[in-house]
């Protein structure tokens, strides 16, 4: 058992034979005409506000997350410590600095995450594997400690909660569900886009090298430790703006406490499920997670409403979240993106075969 | 000086506490390469078992030995349903796995014996006593004799029975171990078993401090520093890591938290695993990892 | 390569499970009032959960079987678990804010501080207004700032002065307090910290010291906290935790050979469930709360025959009947009720709307003789609640736990709230200047 290493399966066993085949990718622009033209028009409350604005969130942390675990290889149980640095920073930066715009302010809050991110990336160049993790479980609980303890980051409020001062851009009020929704597409589109064109770059190639075998990866003179820490800050970038968004976009107010070590327990769910190395498994893992919880409840409401006793049908479903997740790891280990994309194949071919 | 021996002594005992916990991960972890994030909610049906048992007015021995039972069944299903189907899988896909199993686990514990609060009482009394000027806690030092009665009986369990060195076998190396005909799904169900057995030890401990009820589960997160500090595969290092944990917690708390405010438990453990881990990166007793290019 | 078909199956699939899993809304309006519960009975909570949740349905259950509703007006409710995460608070407030096929939301029961913080702005934009008693916003006690934010009863300051008031009774007067210890042991919260502004006042206006100490959450493990304790030899502890760090407090304390009898819980430390599991430990623990535990009270003798003995209630463990947070459910309904009853004298008998709920509820005043109509006399204290105080009572009952029940020890223990008001208008103010809120003139509104 001792020699076993401690990497992760490689996402492309079957490596793209044909590199980018330049066309217009069709269906990704329908989705989001649909996302920024169709939805404001037919959303109703409910959908944006429990629906799709945390399933967008989520979809971000998801891909930050996943730029660090399943790209460059290093496990992190940490993420939602990191949100919570964006969110504080986010909402320091706009308290503090008068006229600061909203872009700026979550920028700002994503690098400063970034530089946390960096420091714990740190130890990553002598642990790896489950040791690693706990690194990531230090910051968790560390930050959840600076968070709730100093009360200079929620500008000594008593409840410990922190708001978003102002939630506007070039004039427009962003406090409707709209607005936040608007808001919230936006960054997700652009931060989607930087991270699509990152892992395809040489830093991406570097980074998939190292999680590949990073022993090897130094072999071939790629600067692993750099590379590991530069993976650490532009993961913990992007779930800096995420929890910054997480917290003024979705919750409103936030504290410490939500971004507890089950938000980053959710998070890992959300790219082991939707797929590790993919960027659109992170947004089918998070539609997964936020979408299959509402779905068991209205399940049990519809079948067995009533007749049961609620406290049941709760412990009900935790079992059957439990059980599906259990029974995506075993029969798909490459996530429900691959199980799409499998059946995209079949489908191609339906209904004659070969 | 009588209080800091007093502190340094609770946090010790505190820790033996801890050191149970870490026990049943080290087993699991040892012989299937697994970790096992649903020790917690194994802590917790095993508990809960017992307690439900108790309640239908069966004797403490009785209860113990039919909720050794279910958790010997408990096992065994999930060797079955979980462990086998994932075999040859990556080491942070059945860390995943467990996850989804703690959830299947607390589910089942509150569904079928209610998530009300259940007392449990040991018969041990938790009150003071004094070695001289310094006071410690008879509770502790029972449980402190439970965990060494337990690693004893672990040791001789692994030292001594042809399960035991079948088992040293497959966590020495896996692939050997099957070539000579170690069947290893029974030596998994029998580690899971055993780390089960480990559970309702720590849960009873544990249960008779805090109660029987849900909280039981979060005792993992103190487990974890202690595996960092001890290595995840060496039984005398959880025992150590929990030893060193426990102590420095206490110490922190008393004479580093009422400086910057106190509260400083959750973390402290976890920062100190890191300095451990910085200076060896596979805990005081872990096995080094070679790796292969 | 296929990227982008793989994503639009995604979002097929993404908008299947968003339209499937949509509330279903209005078919006929029909003379009901929706009562949204969100509820918790699962994770780390739910044993203090459950039995609020049976004390509020089996109210409900009583004021439409017996009463016919509130003036003819039934009551529908339907639960959404929350876990007592914020997450899933909002996702229930959204799914319940615009009613239950046709029937209206009056009142919000957030049920959980981190839902309650998280939806303080939401409810005000939406015009329903929260109630949280015994917790939330402390500040929104003054209706003027926050007008649709209802910490009914018992806030965190009054709780504190409470206490102190307590302790002073017991020491023989407000003078021997000077040169004494109280220690606070708290959950390191929002909710924990909440007491350290009023309790440094008090102690500054009556001279004893003031010592805190923080247990971090989950609170397993609390010997280095007691043996702080321990040092500092405290005359009392007052014991702000919360779940299972106030079981293992007291066992830990008795450990330590601290007094349980000198130690005093508070509102979230004074249930049946924070006790039962210390055993001989918690013989003779001090807890305060504003809905004392037992079941002699009329409103029980009603609910036993009406609810309870037709097999109706909700509670799965009869021996909780007369828990605290069985009672605890039974004054939160009550309230709601009342509210509504009174916004009904305005508005005509009929379901009411958010608003008209919140008139309800600042127009609320439940005096001794209708506590006696309602069958609520000693359990529940008096309770006026205008624009500028949405508080009302603010007083607590001591009770002392001898092994197997609570037994009260005191009268209504009543808060200084003279002294303590000027703390909540700075924060009430800061608040107001930070969201840029103008505050509303209560006066006018008489």
């Amino acid at each position: 058992m001792t020699t076993l290493s401690h990497s992760l399966p490689a996402a492309h066993d079957s490596a793209p034979v044909e590199l980018l085949r330049r066309r217009l990718p069709w269906g990704l622009l329908a989705l989001l005409a649909v996302a920024f033209g169709l939805v404001p028009w037919l959303g109703n409350d409910y959908w944006l506000n429990a629906i799709l604005i945390p399933f967008l969130v989520l979809s971000l942390a998801g891909l930050g997350l996943n730029l660090l675990t399943g790209y460059t290889g290093q496990t992190s149980v940490g993420a939602a410590g990191f949100m919570a640095v964006g969110a504080f920073a986010t909402y320091g930066l706009l308290l503090r600095v008068p006229g600061l715009p909203l872009p700026l302010a979550l920028v700002g809050g994503g690098l400063i995450a970034a530089g946390v991110g960096f420091l714990f990336g740190i130890p990553s160049n002598r642990i790896k594997g489950f040791y690693l993790m706990v690194t990531t479980l230090a910051a968790q609980f560390f930050l959840e400690w600076v968070f709730t303890k100093f009360p200079w980051f929620y500008n000594y409020a008593s409840s410990g909660t922190i708001s978003a001062p102002r939630l506007e851009l070039l004039g427009h009020d962003l406090h409707s569900p709209l607005g936040r929704y608007l808001l919230v597409l936006g960054s997700v589109v652009l931060l989607t886009w930087v991270a699509v064109n990152l892992v395809r770059s040489q830093i991406g190639r570097n980074w998939m090298a190292i999680r590949d075998m990073d022993t090897a990866a130094a072999v071939i003179g790629i600067p692993v430790d750099r590379y590991k820490r530069l993976a650490f800050a532009v993961s913990s970038f992007y779930l800096g703006v995420a929890g910054a968004l997480w917290a003024f976009a979705y919750l409103g107010t936030a504290s410490a406490g939500s971004f507890d070590i089950n938000r980053s327990f959710q998070i890992l769910f959300i790219i082991i499920i939707g797929g590790m190395g993919s960027i659109a498994g992170n947004f089918v893992g998070a539609a997964f997670i936020s979408l299959l919880p509402l779905l068991l409840n209205q399940a049990g409401q519809w079948l067995l409403g009533g007749n049961v006793d609620a406290g049941q049908l709760q412990n009900l479903q935790k079992i059957i979240f439990g059980v599906l997740i259990i029974w995506f790891l075993v029969k798909e280990p490459e996530g429900l993106i691959r199980l799409l994309s499998n059946l995209r194949e079949r489908l191609a071919i339906w209904p004659l075969r070969f | 000086m009588t209080f800091f021996l007093e502190t340094l002594l609770g946090g010790l005992l505190a820790g033996t506490m801890y050191s149970l916990v870490a026990i049943g991960f080290v087993l699991i972890y040892k012989a299937s390469g697994v970790f096992n994030f649903a020790q917690g909610a194994m802590l917790l049906f095993a508990a809960l078992t017992f307690v439900s048992l108790q309640e239908q007015g069966l004797p403490f021995a009785l209860a113990l030995l039919l909720t050794v039972v279910v958790m010997a069944i408990g096992a065994i299903v999930i060797e079955r349903t979980v462990l086998r189907p994932l075999v040859n899988r990556s080491q942070i896909t059945l860390f995943m796995a467990t996850l989804g199993l703690s959830f299947v686990i607390e589910g089942l514990a509150q569904g079928l014996m209610g998530a009300q609060v259940r007392a449990l009482d040991l018969g041990i009394d938790d009150v003071p006593v004094f070695l001289g000027e310094v006071m410690v806690s008879q509770f502790d030092l029972v449980a402190a004799a439970t965990a060494a009665l337990l690693v004893a009986v672990l040791a001789l369990l692994f030292n001594s029975t042809r399960i035991g060195v079948s088992l040293r076998a497959v966590a020495d190396d896996t692939r050997a171990a099957l070539s000579i005909g170690i069947n290893l799904n029974r030596i998994w169900q029998i580690v899971w078993a055993v780390a089960g057995i480990v559970g309702l030890v720590a849960g009873l401990l544990w249960g008779a401090r805090q109660g029987v009820q849900f909280s039981l589960s979060l005792v993992v997160l103190k487990a974890l520093p202690v595996l960092i500090i001890g290595g995840f595969t060496s039984i005398g290092g959880a025992i150590v890591g929990g030893l060193i944990v426990g102590a420095a917690e206490n110490l922190a708390e008393v004479y580093i938290g009422a400086h910057i405010g106190g509260g400083i438990t959750p973390w402290f453990a976890y920062v100190l695993a890191l300095v451990f881990l910085y200076i060896r990166p596979a805990g005081l007793f872990g096995e080094r990892a070679i790796e292969r290019v | 390569m296929g990227k982008s078909l793989r994503r639009s199956i995604a979002g097929a699939v993404l908008a299947f499970g968003v339209y499937s899993s949509l509330p279903v809304t209005a078919q006929a309006a029909a003379n009901e009032q929706f009562f949204p519960l969100a509820t918790y009975r699962v994770g780390a909570y739910a044993s203090s959960g459950i039995p609020v949740w049976a004390g509020m349905i089996d109210y409900l259950r009583y004021i439409n079987e017996v009463e016919g509703g509130i003036n003819g007006v039934k009551l529908v409710w339907q639960e959404c678990e929350t876990e007592w995460t914020a997450e899933k608070g909002i996702e229930c407030y959204e799914r319940f804010k615009n009613g239950l096929n046709g029937a209206p939301v009056a009142l919000y029961h957030p049920n959980g501080a981190p839902a309650a913080y998280a939806l303080s702005d939401k409810a005000a934009a939406d015009r329903i207004p929260l109630i949280t008693l015994g917790y939330g916003r402390t500040e929104a006690t003054d209706g003027s700032v926050f007008p649709y934010n209802f910490p009914v009863m018992l806030t965190f300051y009054s709780e504190a002065s409470a206490v102190v008031n307590y302790i002073a009774e017991r020491e023989g007067g407000f003078d021997k307090l000077k040169g004494k210890k109280i220690a606070t042991v708290y959950h390191d919260s929002a909710y924990g910290r909440e007491t350290q502004g009023p309790l440094a006042l008090l102690a500054e206006k009556y001279g004893f010291e003031n010592i805190q100490i923080p247990v971090a959450d989950p609170g397993n493990e609390q010997s280095a906290q007691w043996r702080q304790v321990r040092q500092a030899k405290p005359d009392w502890v007052f014991l702000r935790t919360w779940g299972v760090s106030t079981p293992v407090a007291i066992k830990t304390a008795a450990r330590f050979g601290f007094p349980v009898d000198h130690i005093v819980g508070d509102i979230w430390a004074s249930s049946d469930e924070d006790v039962l599991p210390t055993g001989e430990a918690g013989k003779g623990y001090l807890a305060l709360t504003p809905y004392p535990g037992g079941a002699d009270f009329e409103i029980h003798r009603k609910i036993k025959e009406h609810i309870l003995d037709k097999g109706k209630s909700d509670l799965k463990d009869p021996k909780s009947f007369g828990s605290v947070y069985y009672n605890s459910g039974l004054v939160n309904a009550a309230i709601a009720v009342e509210a509504i009853r009174a916004g009904q004298a305005k508005f005509g008998q009929r379901p009411l709307s958010g608003d008209e709920g919140r008139w309800g509820l600042e127009h609320l005043n439940i005096d001794e003789a209708r506590l006696k109509a309602i069958g609520f006399a000693g359990l529940m204290q008096p309770l006026a609640l205008s624009c500028s105080d949405h508080e009302g009572g603010g007083a607590a009952k001591v009770q002392q736990w001898d092994g197997a029940k609570w037994n009260l020890l005191t009268d209504w223990v009543t808060a200084d709230r003279q002294t303590l008001r000027p703390l909540i208008e700075a924060k009430s103010a800061a608040y107001a200047q930070e969201k840029g809120i103008t505050p509303r003139d209560c006066r006018a509104e008489q």
